[in-house]
């Protein structure tokens, strides 16, 4: 009876897969049809035509660079992050944490193809357009070579299937930070279950509420087709709030809920491996760069800005952490060197292709100092167990460097400003620092809200129903030899 | 027989072997252990979290001996592995019931 049942789920899902394939093929001849015409302009020296992006409107450099950005994108989740959390615990748990990461990379990735994209990326179908989009183009129903995405400027476009890989990858990471508050404690199949509940009811909600637009040469003629946040003009270029307040947020509520390991604050539990760390920390600074830099959607001279704000802003807080080391306990330590740069790349991520290089470097160094004093004093004093400060490190310093942005993408202080696509042509917006801060701080407030909202819902609903910690017996032999059954180690 | 195990720090492992290579020892086991005595560990910092480590990395030598030999092993290890300092170390001697050599199956002193 329950085989029967699997056979039939599994003939279903299947089926659907195929199905979307070949449903793509003839809808894409609809959509294409299908464009919005724009509203007919009241000018009368302007003849009222619908826009159509064309293939000339593709550029092979943007192409290319999107993909390589991609693929950095996926570096970051795997092995970067499983390295780099993987060397913070003990040699018990190591292969549990790679497995979590590989697992929701690969779970990630087909939910994005599934609903992920649509959900997020677009607003038809959906009673509140500006919070969610619909299942218009779930299964990527209606995406084939030959539908387009939009970029940052006006007739320049990329294949969607570009957009869509290159998102993908970020809706594989984000969930992936997580698992770092509640490491060494947490059993595997409540995590999964977690992870495809919470990414679609937090994070294609804010992504989409952040980044959702109709783009650059359609807005102005459907003015209230964006996110919510993205229409009060939140400026945020590669997920500050998307990716880490909303990881960090929710790590938080995660290590609330589940509560310390066992041992914590009694027994000694240093990193058993800060060279993986420092491989996992390296190649997430590599990586980053495609992720920042490719949020540019162009590789052009502001993709170049994002890159080097990444360089200066990273280098910045990595000195900086080694600094306050060196005052504090006399000694700069590896690991502080490698949290230090991972916070100046959070914290510069809502801020790549707004800021100076030089404000940058300032961004960093203050991202750094807060970072330091959360993941030191304040979690000693709170005594939570965020066991890798996924809180203390993303949460925090997507925070500063959210609100940060609305300081450095001031034009007087070098910044890039904000740009107006409400007319036809993009144009540079007026920028006032005070209430450009407001909104950040708006759109930080409104993340944190929501995405601690859902997690608190799912972890609790997950805790009394399938339970999420595992016996007292399991947490103490070892995550590895009991969940896996396998050992990182035979030596 | 007796059976010498000597906890020693392990730089000076291999002034130890060659010195008793030279008395005529002619194999010994060696290992990495951990432990303490008045030697006090080091503070470990981890983002914020203190460790107070007791336990300091060690080598331990164990060697099957003769009787004849045994004061003289003793005293080699002790001079060798001497730095005047906290820390150095320990040399006990146990009784030895038995040796054998597995290849050859021969007992006592000639398995030595």
């Amino acid at each position: 009876m329950i085989r029967n049942t699997f056979a039939a789920a599994g003939a279903l899902a299947t089926s659907l897969f195929v199905s979307a394939a070949a449903f793509a093929q003839e809808a894409a001849e609809a959509v294409a049809a299908a464009l919005p015409a724009p509203v007919a302009e009241a000018s009368p020296a302007a003849a009222a035509a619908a826009f159509v992006p064309t293939a000339e409107m593709v550029n092979k450099g943007d192409v290319a660079w999107m993909l390589v950005a991609s693929a950095l994108v996926l570096l970051m989740s795997i092995p970067a992050l499983a390295l780099f959390y993987g060397g913070l615990v003990r040699a018990k748990n190591m292969l549990s944490v790679l497995m979590q990461v590989l697992t929701i990379v690969c779970v990630a990735a087909l939910v994005w193809f599934a609903w992920g994209y649509s959900m997020t990326f677009t607003s038809t179908g959906s009673p509140f357009p500006t919070i969610v989009g619909g299942l218009d183009k779930a299964f990527l129903a209606g995406v084939d070579p030959t539908t387009f995405a939009a970029t940052f400027s006006n007739g320049v476009y990329l294949p969607e299937y570009v957009f869509v890989i290159f998102q993908m990858t970020f809706a594989c990471i984000t969930p992936a930070l997580i698992v770092g508050a509640f490491a060494e404690r947490i059993k595997f199949t409540p995590l999964i279950l977690f992870v495809v509940g919470w990414m679609t009811l937090a994070y294609f909600p804010i992504a989409h509420m952040v980044w959702y637009w109709a783009g650059p040469d359609f807005l102005h003629t459907a003015p209230t087709d964006m996110g919510l946040l993205w229409g009060w003009g939140a400026l945020d270029f590669a997920g500050g709030t998307v990716v880490h307040i909303n990881a960090g947020v929710a790590g938080l509520v995660g290590c609330l809920v589940i509560g310390p390991r066992i041992g914590y604050k009694t027994e000694a539990m240093p990193p058993h491996s800060l060279v993986m760390t420092m491989i996992g920390a390296s190649l997430l600074w590599i990586g980053w760069f495609g992720f920042n830099a490719g949020s540019g959607l162009e590789a052009n001279a502001f993709g170049a800005l994002a890159f080097i704000n990444t360089f200066t802003a990273t280098a910045a807080a990595g000195a900086t952490w080694a600094i306050i080391e060196q005052i504090v306990h006399k000694k700069p330590s590896l690991l502080g060197a490698a949290t230090g740069v991972v916070a100046g790349l959070v914290a510069i991520t809502p801020a790549a292709g707004f800021a100076h290089p030089g404000t940058a470097i300032l961004l960093g160094a203050v991202a750094s100092i807060v970072c330091f004093v959360f993941v030191t004093t304040v979690k000693n004093k709170l005594r939570y167990d965020d066991s890798l400060d996924v809180f203390g490190v993303h949460a925090i310093g997507g925070i500063v460097g959210a609100i940060g942005t609305g300081i450095v993408a001031d034009p007087a202080l070098g910044g890039q400003g904000w740009i107006d696509y409400t007319g036809p042509v993009a144009k540079a917006g007026e920028y006032v620092m005070s209430s450009q801060v407001m909104t950040q701080i708006w759109a930080v407030g409104t993340t944190v809200l929501w995405t601690g909202t859902v997690s608190a819902v799912l972890f609790l609903l997950l805790k009394y129903t399938i339970g999420l910690r595992p016996s007292a017996d399991v947490e103490t032999e070892g995550l590895d030899i009991n969940e896996h059954g396998e050992r990182a180690y035979n030596m | 027989m007796k059976f010498v195990i000597a906890i020693i720090k392990p730089f000076k492992l291999d002034e130890v072997r060659e010195a008793l290579n030279g008395l005529g020892v002619a194999g010994m086991t060696v290992s990495e252990v951990k432990g303490f005595g008045r030697q006090k560990g080091q503070t470990e910092i981890y983002r914020g979290a203190e460790y107070s480590t007791n336990m300091l990395p060690k080598v331990k030598i164990e060697i099957a001996a003769a009787d004849a030999l045994v004061p003289q092993i003793v005293e080699t290890i002790q001079q060798v592995a001497s730095t005047e300092a906290i820390g150095d170390g320990k040399i006990f001697v146990l009784d030895l019931a038995s040796a054998t050599r597995i290849r050859t199956g021969e007992t006592g002193d000639t398995a030595l």
